[in-house]
């Protein structure tokens, strides 16, 4: 039976969606995308993700997957010919703690040290900058958080490779700098110029022009 | 040569429940220490410095976080016995997507209802109980989350339980009445050696609860 594999996902600044198309253009697995307009959204995606609503879903072969990490795992386990997470259990518990860590803390404490009041950015970068160092340790020399080639923890660090950059032009805040963080520098700009990351990764002045109207208003109100 | 296994954890916390109950799933012998949160031993801050949280399971010397991330690696490591996870890669995703809900979404509107100072009780109770009856859908007619069997859903919710006798009494309602099913799948669980020998006593759960408001000053 053909597979039938369909990406609900959203616009081309969305990165959690972003994650899902490199992953599944890893495994080179046809898949038909679903542009979702995430300010109305389709009674498809409402039923196929009833309980939190959100992009993205993968729908394969009629049955819906929720929650980017989550469809990382299941796509990595449905085509196991090209293997995203480490075959090592504890390598496997380490990718899946960083990437819950990227999610979970690092963008928070990242986005509250680039809105913050000037009173308050001083505590807030360096919060923010202690995490960091972190991720930086954890890549240590490797080309990729996955070794040799992208894997599942490089997928979910795309929000650094491209949202860090973005928000600090935006907000002109400075976080990820080489001389602080070298390894992750330069692991932003192999992971940028991988081809199929190429492919899926919206143009850093594309994204920044977005965000800057996105945020309008609260620019001019600082 | 024989695994060391040592957890880090703090007695009345679910989340360190649920590293127990997945060892003795799988019948392995391990060394506890009960850590004080107000005074966190050189041991923790080593082995989880990016969170500085329990529970940590530390094996051979190497520590692993975030209490779901520790079950799936129990479940990988030792996968002689009791499989936590389906085989099937869908019906993984649908146990790490409860899973996940239940991380997500029941300790912090848990917390509105015992630790609030703000008034949010009230809206604290509805959102749980609707939690709640959302998760009671999910189980439907099955004995377990895993459906036959014990899972990795089990694992997350269950230790909830030792909790809902202090969530009742603080929002002044009954989770039994609201959701019978879901407490009768309680009752199944702990009829488990793993986890009636894991989970801490729903009376001393509420006497740490009320000890704690009282600091706080909420009581």
């Amino acid at each position: 039976m053909a597979e039938e594999v369909k990406l609900f996902g959203g616009m081309w600044a969305s990165l959690y969606s972003r994650r899902i198309e490199i992953a599944l253009k890893m495994t080179g697995v046809q898949f038909e995308f679903i542009e979702e307009d995430l300010q109305n959204k389709s009674p498809l995606l409402l039923q196929y993700n009833s309980i939190h609503k959100k992009v993205p879903v993968l729908l394969h072969n009629g049955m819906p997957i929720a929650e980017s990490l989550i469809i990382l795992e299941y796509i990595n386990e449905t085509w196991p010919d090209n293997p995203i997470l480490p075959r090592d259990p504890y390598d496997r518990a380490m990718a899946r703690f960083w990437a819950r860590f990227i999610d979970e803390k690092l963008i928070w404490v990242s986005w509250d040290a680039y809105r913050s009041k000037e009173e308050d950015q001083g505590k807030a970068i360096e919060e923010a900058c202690k995490q960091l160092k972190a991720l930086e340790n954890e890549l240590k020399e490797k080309e990729f958080f996955g070794g040799d080639t992208v894997g599942y923890l490089d997928i979910a660090a795309i929000m650094v490779a491209s949202w860090f950059g973005v928000m600090q032009e935006v907000m002109k805040v400075e976080l990820l700098t080489e001389e602080n963080f070298p390894n992750l520098c330069q692991w932003v700009e192999k992971f940028v110029d991988c081809p199929i990351v190429k492919e899926c990764l919206p143009h850093k002045e594309k994204m920044v022009e977005f965000i800057r109207v996105l945020l309008k208003d609260f620019l001019a109100s600082r | 040569m024989a695994d060391e296994i040592v957890l880090l954890s703090y007695w009345p916390s679910m989340f360190g429940m649920r590293v127990r109950v997945a060892l003795a799933e799988k019948g392995l012998k391990y060394e506890y220490r009960e850590e004080d949160l107000r005074n966190k031993s050189p041991l923790l801050l080593m082995m989880n410095p990016v969170h500085k949280k329990i529970p940590v399971l530390i094996h051979n010397g190497k520590p692993i976080s975030e209490s779901m991330i520790i079950v799936e690696y129990i479940d990988e490591v030792w996968n002689h016995k009791s499989p936590l996870l389906p085989t099937d890669p869908y019906q993984r995703a649908q146990a790490r997507f409860w899973a996940d809900y239940v991380d997500k979404k029941l300790f912090d509107i848990g917390k509105k209802i015992i630790w609030s100072t703000k008034g949010e009780e009230e809206t604290g109770k509805k959102e749980f109980i609707e939690c709640l009856k959302l998760l009671e859908g999910e189980l439907g007619d099955n004995p377990y989350f895993g459906g036959e069997n014990f899972g990795f859903v089990d694992v997350s919710l269950v230790t909830f339980s030792c909790w809902f006798h202090t969530y009742e009494s603080y929002g002044n309602f009954s989770i039994e009445t609201e959701c019978p099913k879901l407490v009768a799948w309680t009752k199944r669980c702990l009829e488990k050696e793993s986890v009636s020998s894991s989970l801490a006593d729903p009376h001393k759960i509420h006497d740490f609860a009320s000890g704690m408001r009282k600091r706080l000053g909420i009581e």
